[in-house]
């Protein structure tokens, strides 16, 4: 800008003749600066460029500042129109008040983690987050970073020298980064009709660990224990509602069988415990028989949006990319982590379908389009525009190798068992360069490798297999923390064993029938259920497995996209495992459910925010974004204030989940 | 710019070029709406922006270096100046082998515990589980009146005005850095976590500071939560008891919990009578004011203590009066009159403890002594308050509050004093005032006559000053004996001492029945501190507070209790639990960047003294106190204990 004006300078000066220049005072307090134009360098320019904008930010800062704090509210309102006022004000109005005192249960990944003993290299982080806030240290020092949030290979627990631990309190999970919130909406809406940190507990925990681990190392089971009935006792005597999030969910149900077993195993808090302290558990998107991503995660370290980025930009996740191999390095750390582990698909065949059925069979990826006449949506959408014919979709075969599999009829796929074939060694031990990323991947051989991809196509219980296969150590670790089948007799003494206490389909709800259960999830979102892989280009060091991107179903509806078969969900947790026990499994008195405990399901369905100001929306179905959909909040308040899932109004359901569900054989 | 100024004599020819200057000028005449034409005028907006943009680009520069040096640089310099920092307690302690055993719980005092907003009024909006105490106190500075309407309790009830919740912070987060940067618990908090610790065996037992304790429970239930926090560790521990660690008023708050956590259930916790035998092996008070500390009765009676004195003698009018019509005084009293826990502090015992009118127990202390020690400049201000030598005999510490130096100081024979309790209270001040109305102090009630009547009873002893509070004001004293009392007990049994209000004063209650307890009393000494005060009468303004200090002096209550109430099996201490002292002498830091030392003795940061930190850690890890070594007694408190005759 400055430059431009050099050649004008000449003209000017040879133009005007020598007036009496009058030092004013101004002249005279700055002559100095007048010397400088002549060399008004590029330094220079530079300074006074800086110099502008940082003046121009305080202004504005300042501004900022000084404006009332509604300001950015009334632009907000100014251009979409009133804000619906939060339900929390708005059931304040209608005079509902805080009555049981509330407990919220974070999922995997949104609890944040902080360093309390490490090696020289994290010196300076003490008490500082790990895991949550700002993530900085992922920056600074990534290989630090990743060996502290790694467990131990063999025990699962803390690797010795390293103690990372949960934030304990509401700040644990109220935001995950700065300004993404997870259970903050909640919180702010509860505080409305008054509640306060005497009545809502964050039972945080080390979401790394298994859940009974989590016992064994940081007590949080019967730190858990003895929050809730102090709440309960301070309140009164009123019930604690428990509102689990995501893995929480699981974690919850593991808390209620440990906490009513006897007292080495379990918290010996006697058979009534539940009953005495639960007024009602309120699952949000609980993926209470496994998601299939976690077989994507931990089969290959890639879920949809990785194997999308994965094509976008080949070279930085996939190898040596400034010598970090990320997508290795994310592998092992994430193998290392038992809980990852519960959230394989459970209840085998007999749930998530076999070869030639599966339960969602004829879902129509294309009908969600009808529902959604909003422009601004998310990629997923758009997939279907044209009609075309759909219900052959094989969801049952969770990982398929080759698109022409996946499609083709059972009968024409000639599968290789690759239970016995000989994990060779003959290429892991060759490849000292990568002894640092470790993957059990190079403990398999080449053969081994082959041997998966001949297998072609594998369902639910196939997929056990394979995981054992691939990756026995983990496997092993997880063997004795989780369990995947189905009880044929629940009443068999080795059910009293924790590693069945996360799993629904092997454990009683426990004898509260005053108790009630919801399922609150989001629906409308395509969400992954099924992929098509491929072996991968050999590389020096690298995860031999690839979601096979280029595998499409061709038109615009098919719900085959990226590699991905997807169903309807909330982008994470299929609607089939966040809604299967309480629409039948534990409906009315089944064998799970042995004093029939009510049960209510309430589906939220997705509609994407209306523009960029609101954020995350106050209507979505997502996985973690349905923390601030406001009919969710209203629910979980009005149960809160005590109400019960009748006066709520029952079931709420826009999916076909009871269609669905009457497909599964399963004895109840 | 001064640069800029200085280059102008080596550049003249530029300068004397004249149709460049003056090219300069005509085109300004010429085309003053055209910016290009202003080229090569380099204006004063262009300087300013120019240095700004050097300064920022600078700093970046700096920021990022600071950022990509190692962390450990710092240190480096400090040691490169200083020569090697001593290795820090818990480092230490670990290498002598020593791992967490017993679970502790950190009880803060006043004003350090962090305090947030859960409901509001208008102008708090944006303020939701924001800080309002603690932290950065940016509010204070944005919404000043807004923020004292925040943290004002109920005038009547001493519990949340209505519309109002501000909560306690909770975790070991609520009390670590009282603001950015200063510590409170952080360094013990790091260094029990060198050994081990976590927050599985850490617990900060955050209250909300402003109420009576008793108040905390009902409005919060913190006591249960306390007691069943405790319980829950010991049992996740193995039966291992835990170690308490009250500071400053947490002493007087724990104190009231462990006779709360016993006492039967609708007014107590209903414990049982061996809860504390069962899960508590030791109570570690950091400069605990076990009797009271007479810097609270000059906080209440005109809302001031010497630092805020020193203050307004500097800058008389700031704090004084209507600057930015702020009226900061008043507001603070009006707000800290709300607090009913402020009243916990009040000097206790009356004269039998603090001294009458000729003796004290300290008297003879010489504050000379002190000074040849504590030569260095950094030396709180208080010393050079006391910079006039005069003879150390004559200081009457018994007069907590005389009105002129020369009371102070004459032998009481010679005092007439006027009794003021029966003055009548004129209104002819108050209610004439209408511009006052918003900032309410109850001084506009005790009109002209009682103001006189104050001033005219001269002196006043620890007995007296309770009488003179109530006169002062009846409605905060009100609220007060409803859950403070300030005596000494004839007979501990009298059944009336189940009350909940004598329960966090130690010469009316007796000490939990847990022979296997210790008790540590430890705090610094070496520093000067208040004892007594010698007011003045403020010149009459429109609303005013109409005391005002001029000088203070120096005094330390905090051993009385184990070196002599609590030694032994005394009345007040039934069954013999060990009691220990231990005190830390006062050493400044040597330099700046030691920060605030690692030998403080100060009443804060003696959280970060070393010596301490490890008796502690050593307790923490298992040690009794004889392993520690007993007592450790710098100061006269043994002497000074004696001469208080107190029946045991």
């Amino acid at each position: 800008m400055l430059r431009r004006r050099k050649p004008e300078k000449k003209p000017e000066a040879e133009t005007s003749v020598p007036v009496a220049v009058t030092p004013t005072p101004a002249a005279v307090s700055v002559p100095a600066a007048a010397t400088r134009p002549a060399r008004w360098s590029c330094v220079d320019t530079c300074c006074w460029f800086i110099g502008w904008i940082c003046f121009s930010w305080w202004v504005l800062l300042f501004l900022y500042h000084a404006a009332p704090a509604s300001l950015t509210q009334q632009v907000t309102e100014a251009i979409s129109g009133p804000m619906p006022d939060p339900p929390g004000a708005l059931l304040r109005k209608e005079g509902v008040t805080a009555r049981h005192p509330v407990v919220f249960v974070p999922g995997i990944v949104t609890g944040g983690l902080e360093l309390w003993e490490g090696r020289p290299c994290a010196e300076g982080l003490f008490r500082k987050r790990l895991w949550g806030g700002t993530f900085g240290e992922v920056y600074k020092r990534p290989s630090c970073w990743l060996e502290h949030m790694s467990l131990d290979n063999e025990t699962g627990l803390d690797p010795p020298g390293i103690r990372i631990r949960a934030v304990s309190g509401l700040v644990a999970a109220d935001y995950f980064a700065a300004g993404y919130f997870v259970w903050a909406v909640l919180i702010a809406n509860l505080a409305h009709i008054g509640y306060e940190e005497k009545t809502m507990y964050m039972a945080s925990y080390d979401w790394r660990l298994s859940f009974q681990n989590t016992e064994v190392r940081d007590q949080t089971l019967s730190r858990i224990k003895s929050n809730i009935e102090l709440m309960v006792a301070t309140n009164g005597g009123k019930k604690a509602v428990v509102i689990p999030h995501s893995m929480g969910v699981l974690y919850f149900l593991h808390f209620m069988k440990w906490v009513e077993a006897p007292a080495p195993m379990g918290g010996g808090g006697g058979s009534d415990w539940c009953a005495r302290h639960i007024k009602a558990v309120m699952n949000i998107g609980g993926p209470l028989l496994g998601v299939p991503k976690a077989i994507a995660g931990l089969f290959s370290a890639e879920a949809k949006d990785v194997a999308v980025a994965r094509e976008k930009a080949p070279g930085v996740l996939d190898s040596d990319f400034f010598g970090l191999q990320t997508l290795p390095h994310i592998m092992r750390l994430s193998r290392t982590w038992d809980s990852t582990m519960s959230m394989i698909p459970k209840g085998g065949d007999t749930i998530w379908g076999g070869l030639d059925w599966s339960p969602e069979e004829g879902y129509d990826c294309s009908d969600k389009k009808k529902s959604e006449n909003v422009p601004h949506t998310s990629e997923e959408f758009r997939v279907g525009v044209d009609d075309i014919h759909i219900s052959n979709v094989n969801y049952g075969r969770i990982i398929s190798f080759g698109k022409d599999v996946a499609e083709a009829p059972s009968s024409n796929i000639k599968r290789i068992n690759f239970r016995d074939a000989v994990t060779g060694n003959n290429f892991a031990h060759s490849n000292n360069s990568c002894h640092d990323v470790w993957t059990e991947y190079h403990e398999m051989g080449r053969e081994g490798i082959q041997a998966v991809a001949d297998y072609k196509s594998y369902t639910t219980s196939d997929v056990l297999d394979l995981l054992h296969f691939v990756a026995p150590k983990m496997m092993k670790r997880g063997g004795a923390h989780f369990s995947y089948g189905i009880a044929d007799d629940l009443d068999d003494p080795k059910y009293k064993h924790y590693k069945y206490w996360s799993n629904p389909l092997e454990t009683k709800l426990p004898n509260a029938p005053d108790m009630e259960i919801y399922a609150l999830y989001g629906v409308g979102i395509p969400t992954e259920r099924a992929y098509v892989y491929k072996l991968a280009q050999p590389a020096e060091c690298y995860i031999p497995f690839q979601i096979d991107i280029t595998a499409d179903g061709g038109s615009k509806n098919s719900c085959l996209k990226d590699g991905v078969y997807n169903v309807n969900g909330d982008e994470t947790v299929p609607v089939l495992s966040a809604g299967f026990m309480s629409a039948k499994a534990w409906r009315g008195k089944t064998r799970f459910n042995p004093t029939g405990i009510k049960q209510y399901i309430r589906e939220y369905n997705h509609a994407p925010p209306a523009n960029f100001l609101e954020g995350r929306g106050t209507q979505s179905g997502a996985h973690v974004d349905i923390m601030g959909n406001f009919a969710l909040i209203e629910d979980i308040l009005r149960v809160a204030a005590g109400a019960t899932g009748e006066e709520l109004g029952g079931d709420r359901v826009y999916s076909d989940i009871f269609t669905w569900s009457k497909k599964i054989d399963l004895q109840l | 710019m001064p640069i800029l100024r200085r280059r102008r004599p080596a550049h003249p020819p530029p300068q004397i070029d004249g149709p460049s200057t003056s090219s300069a000028a005509s085109d300004e005449k010429e085309k003053p709406s055209v910016p290009m034409a202003r080229k090569p005028r380099w204006n004063c907006l262009d300087s300013c922006c120019w240095i700004i943009g050097c300064v920022c680009s600078l700093w970046w520069i700096l920021l990022f270096l600071y950022n990509a040096m190692p962390a450990s640089f710092p240190q480096y310099v400090t040691e490169a100046i200083t020569g090697p920092l001593p290795d820090p307690p818990g480092v230490k302690l670990r290498k002598e082998g020593l791992s967490a055993l017993h679970p502790v719980v950190f009880v803060p005092g006043i004003v350090t515990g962090g305090l947030e907003l859960w409901e509001g009024h208008q102008c708090a909006d944006g303020l939701f589980r924001k800080r309002l105490w603690g932290g950065t106190f940016g509010e204070v500075y944005k919404r000043p009146l807004c923020w004292v309407e925040h943290m004002s309790l109920d005038n009547e009830t001493g519990l949340d005005p209505p519309g109002v919740r501000v909560r306690p912070v909770t975790g070991l987060v609520a009390a670590d850095y009282f603001a950015p940067g200063y510590f409170v618990w952080a360094v013990l908090i790091a260094n029990l976590a060198r050994i081990g610790y976590e927050e599985k065996t850490m617990y900060m037992a955050a209250y909300d500071w402003r109420l009576s304790f008793q108040n905390t429970e009902v409005r919060d239930q913190t006591l249960s939560s306390i007691k069943s926090n405790i319980e829950l560790m010991v049992e996740t521990n193995g039966g291992k008891k835990v170690v308490v660690i009250p500071h400053s008023m947490g002493v007087l708050y724990f104190l009231h919990f462990m006779k709360w956590v016993e006492a039967p259930a609708p007014m107590g916790g209903g414990g049982g009578s061996d809860w504390c035998q069962k899960h508590i092996k030791a109570v570690m008070n950091i400069g605990g004011p076990f009797l009271g500390v007479p810097k609270a009765v000059t906080g209440l009676f005109s809302a001031e203590a010497k630092d805020v004195a020193v203050a307004r003698a500097i800058a008389p009018g700031v704090l004084d009066s209507d600057f930015l019509g702020l009226q900061t005084l008043r507001h603070v009293m009006r707000m800290t009159r709300t607090w009913d826990s402020t009243m916990s502090m009040i000097p206790k015992g009356g004269d039998t403890i603090w001294g009458g009118l000729d003796w004290s127990p300290e008297e003879c202390y010489s504050c000379i002594s002190k000074r040849k020690r504590s030569n260095d400049s950094i030396v709180s201000q208080d010393v050079k308050v006391e910079n006039a030598n005069h003879q150390p005999n004559i200081t009457n510490y018994g007069r907590i509050i005389s009105f002129g130096k020369d009371v102070a100081e004459v032998p009481s024979a010679q005092i007439e004093m006027i009794d003021f309790r029966d003055a009548v209270k004129g209104n002819n001040l108050a209610h004439s005032n209408g511009s006052c109305g918003d900032v309410w102090t109850e001084y506009h009630e005790v009109g002209w006559g009682g103001v006189q009547a104050v001033s005219d009873y001269k002196v006043y002893t620890a007995g007296s000053i309770l009488d003179l509070l109530r006169f002062v004001a009846p409605k905060m004293m009100q609220r007060g004996s409803a859950h403070f009392s300030y005596g000494i007990a004839d007979n501990l049994d009298d059944p009336k001492y189940k009350h909940y209000k004598y329960w966090s004063n130690p010469l009316e209650t007796k000490l939990p029945n847990a022979p296997d307890m210790e008790i540590y009393s430890m705090y610094g000494v070496g520093i000067l501190t208040e004892r007594a005060y010698v007011y003045k009468r403020s010149p009459s303004s429109e609303c005013y507070i109409p005391f005002q200090i001029d000088t203070s002096a120096d005094g330390g209550h905090e051993g009385y209790m184990c070196a002599k109430g609590w030694r032994g099996k005394t009345r007040f201490n039934p069954s013999g639990i060990k009691t220990y002292i231990r005190e830390y002498d006062h050493a400044p830091p040597a330099n700046l960047l030691e920060g605030r030392g690692t030998q403080s003795g100060a009443h804060v940061d003696i959280m970060g003294n070393f010596a301490l930190i490890e008796d502690i850690i050593r307790v923490a890890a298992g040690a009794t106190g004889e392993d520690l070594g007993g007592d450790q007694v710098h100061s006269d408190i043994l002497k000074w204990s004696e001469k208080i005759n107190l029946q045991l």
